[in-house]
């Protein structure tokens, strides 16, 4: 009964750990989308697009494989959300693949009108992909109709409630200032200087919508908190996430833009870590019955499979945290153009 | 038309679409590695330039592959939800697996691929080269044990778990080699090399027939001939290998692909024909006793035919016939064409040969169309099973999404593929049109 008991909990946290892992890292390039159109001159943009041109694809793989390890995980809860997410699921779809061509594509020819389409695509997937992706998180901490089979049982506008739209525009936010920060990082000279504007504005635009959000979760979903009221340890948590998010300006006047990066890296560990540890053991809640929920007991795999995949994270996930890594080093320094880049 | 129709027209057209790419990008990594391997070996700036030129187009196919292909991950979720809660243990671990071992390596070191020629040695490059390949191969290997499972199901049992009747693993390595995945990766594998060979011969016939770019193409041409012969000899191979694991484990399936319907009786060969399944009668040219001929070893031993079968567990029979049977046309013909290419050759007269090297131009549409109806043949062979004899697909659909939700996604998903399958062509032939680049030739690996 232990390993029963067991195994769902560390699953919660591997995926945990994958979805922190694409929010961070998929987090930048697509906040990179969304500031990129804040800047007319096309070289600024293409610099901006091919200082994350070898890393984007890697970085949506987290989804892909966080999508997977729902699935094989948590059957219960990847078919109840997707399905019962349909249309906002297509749309993030339909933002993904436009992101993705349009990196492919803009640079093929070199037409004013061409690059503008396919950078407003850009852009605009960018943005709408973040948005979904924080209406999504949003809607299962608010609470989502299901029925006895686990099946959601609301319409696509149910999923546009205020506190979703809220987490949505935060996450935005939260993505944009994390681009910022990358792209004062990646880049030198004129464009170096606009994107320290950038970040500043960010950083006003994301503590304001956190500061709005945080406080509907307080009033409006107080069971978010209740695990940090219970145990009071765990009250370090958002204090190191509020630290980190305060040291990104610290940083940045001090031109420490690698720090700052970190740093922002580090607040969306924790504000996702928050809402790992204000949801657990549950994974999508129910409204308004909350004993319909998918937990990480009803919901998960068996043992078995639960063993198993242990095992295949255990082979793959150093291996890939490896080379990764080593790509990352690889590709350090300043983003510069050549024949090969986009 | 409900849910489970619609559904199943999308999941066909999103899965067609993807897998224009993902062939060319299995196929074309295993002919970089020649190249590029050539390269390194002889120091010849031609096999350089030859990289170069076919990275570019790599990258290309790689783009749509991923956008068309995290659709396909998500649409077991959004359309099969009941599918997803009966298998998930079973087939979520596969595509999990994936992820890690296969779309990590693939995406990480494209990386070094597209964008670090000036930051690696020519054997570092040659390494990332590899390792997208093998990421490539090994997606391949993961998917189609996911969908070998659906076909020949092994390695589970059923149970009634918290929230319902569902498939648990009871031995892992079961599930992945289950009956059919060896035969079935082997034949998509040599399907996937056919595509990119092909490629690379129409692009070289076509510079060779508007005599340009002549060294590079003759090169080029060389690498393909090999590789499509290579491919197409050895899809006719596991092809057959493939169909005797049908006869095993599905015999409703490989009745379907051959019209045949009496419940026991010899069965020949059809070379074409027609199935009227009113009627339950095939017309057309075939081999007497062929059939039982190549799965038993003994032309007058029985074949199970579709009256063995309950008429509400038999799939659609004319439309599996007519797949199957183009299919193989066009696997013969393609052998044909890499032969004759290839003693051409030999010969040393291709390059003058311009009505094959025309042919050539074109046949880039035969590999590919050969796996669009492979596949077919293989999914439509299987209905009305989702996964084979244990759930079928008109119970798999997800409750929660109505018929319009459906149709909504499905008219947005054909007017954005169509978009861009425009632009793929226009972007895929002015790349052609422009041509290895001079530059090319010239180092600019880092050297240490």
């Amino acid at each position: 009964m232990s390993t029963l008991v067991e195994l769902p909990v560390i699953w919660y946290g591997l995926v945990g750990v994958l979805l922190i892992g694409y929010a961070i890292l998929d987090g930048f390039d697509l906040g990179v989308g969304a500031l990129h159109l804040f800047t007319r001159k096309d070289e600024h943009r293409r610099l901006m697009i091919n200082s994350i041109g070898p890393v984007w694809d890697g970085n949506e793989v987290w989804l892909v494989t966080g999508g997977g390890a729902l699935f094989a995980a948590f059957p219960e809860v990847y078919a109840t959300v997707f399905s019962g997410f349909y249309l906002a699921m297509i749309l993030l779809l339909f933002a993904l693949i436009f992101r993705a061509v349009a990196i492919e594509f803009r640079s093929k020819v070199s037409l004013a009108w061409w690059r503008q389409t396919w950078d407003v695509s850009f852009g605009a997937a960018s943005i709408l992909a973040s948005l979904l992706l924080g209406v999504a998180f949003g809607n299962i901490v608010w609470g989502v109709p299901l029925d006895g089979q686990r099946e959601f049982i609301g319409s696509f506008w149910d999923l546009l409630n205020p506190y979703a739209l809220a987490v949505g525009v935060t996450t935005v936010a939260l993505f944009m200032m994390h681009g910022a920060i990358y792209t004062v990082l990646k880049n030198e000279g004129d464009l170096q200087a606009i994107a320290r504007g950038w970040v500043n504005n960010t950083i006003i635009f994301f503590v304001i919508c956190y500061g709005i959000t945080t406080l509907a979760t307080l009033v409006y979903v107080p069971h978010m908190i209740q695990h940090i009221r219970e145990h009071p340890i765990l009250f370090v948590l958002p204090l190191l996430t509020m630290l980190a998010i305060a040291n990104i300006p610290r940083e940045t006047h001090h031109g420490r833009d690698f720090l700052a990066f970190l740093s922002s890296g580090a607040a969306i560990a924790g504000l996702m870590g928050l809402v790992g540890i204000g949801m657990f053991p549950i994974l999508v809640l129910a409204r308004p019955d909350p004993n319909m929920s998918l937990t990480i007991y009803n919901a998960a795999s068996s043992p078995k499979t639960l063993t198993i995949m242990l095992i295949i994270a255990a082979i793959g996930v150093p291996i890939v945290l490896a080379y990764t890594s080593s790509i990352y080093y690889i590709f350090r320094g300043k983003t510069k153009l050549d024949s090969m880049s986009y | 038309m409900d849910a489970v129709l619609l559904s199943r027209v999308q999941f066909g057209l999103t899965i067609g679409f993807h897998y224009l790419y993902p062939p060319l990008s299995i196929g074309l990594g295993a002919i970089l590695i020649v190249m590029e391997s050539l390269y390194v070996r002889t120091g010849n700036p031609l096999y350089r330039q030859m990289t170069r030129f076919w990275v570019r187009i790599f990258g290309l196919t790689f783009a749509l592959g991923v956008a068309t292909g995290i659709v396909m991950e998500f649409q077991f979720g959004t359309n099969w939800a009941t599918y997803s809660r009966f298998v998930g243990d079973v087939f979520g671990s596969a595509l999990a697996a994936e992820g890690i071992f296969a779309f990590f390596l693939e995406s990480g070191f494209l990386a070094l691929l597209l964008f670090g020629w000036d930051k690696l040695s020519p054997r570092m490059h040659l390494f990332s080269t590899v390792m997208v390949a093998l990421g490539a191969h090994f997606s391949a290997i993961w998917i189609v044990v996911a969908d070998s499972w659906m076909q020949t199901p092994a390695g589970y049992h059923l149970v009634d778990a918290a929230l319902g009747r569902r498939a648990e693993i009871t031995d892992f390595w079961a599930v992945v080699f289950n009956p059919s995945s060896v035969v079935r990766l082997s034949h998509t594998i040599l399907g996937a090399w056919s595509a990119a060979a092909f490629l690379v011969l129409s692009v070289s016939a076509y510079y060779l027939l508007r005599r340009r770019h002549q060294e590079f193409a003759r090169a080029s041409m060389k690498i393909g001939l090999l590789v499509a012969i290579l491919a197409s000899l050895g899809s006719l191979v596991t092809g057959h290998s493939s169909a005797l694991v049908v006869a095993q484990y599905q015999p409703a399936k490989l009745a379907a692909m051959e019209g045949h319907f009496p419940a026991s009786a010899p069965a020949g060969l059809y070379l074409f024909g027609w199935v009227d399944e009113g009627r339950q009668q095939t017309a057309g040219l075939s081999l007497p006793g062929m059939l039982s001929w190549m799965v038993h070893g003994d032309a007058s031993k029985p074949v199970t035919g579709l009256s063995a079968v309950p008429s509400q567990d038999r799939p659609p029979v004319n439309p599996v016939f007519q797949a199957y049977h183009l299919m193989v046309g066009l696997g013969m013909a393609l052998i044909a064409l890499a032969l004759l290419g290839g003693l051409l050759w030999w010969r040393g007269t291709l390059a003058e040969t311009r009505w094959l090297l025309w042919i050539l131009v074109f046949a880039v549409l035969g590999p590919q169309a050969a796996n669009q109806l492979g596949w077919f043949t293989a999914e439509v062979g299987r209905q009305p099973w989702i996964v084979y004899g244990v759930m079928r697909t008109a119970e798999a659909v997800s409750k929660a999404v109505s018929a319009g939700q459906v149709l909504t996604s499905l008219i947005l998903f054909t007017l954005i593929y169509l978009a861009l399958f425009v632009l793929f062509i226009f972007l895929l032939d002015q790349k052609i049109r422009h041509g290895p680049l001079a530059d090319d030739l010239e180092v600019a690996y880092r050297r240490r």
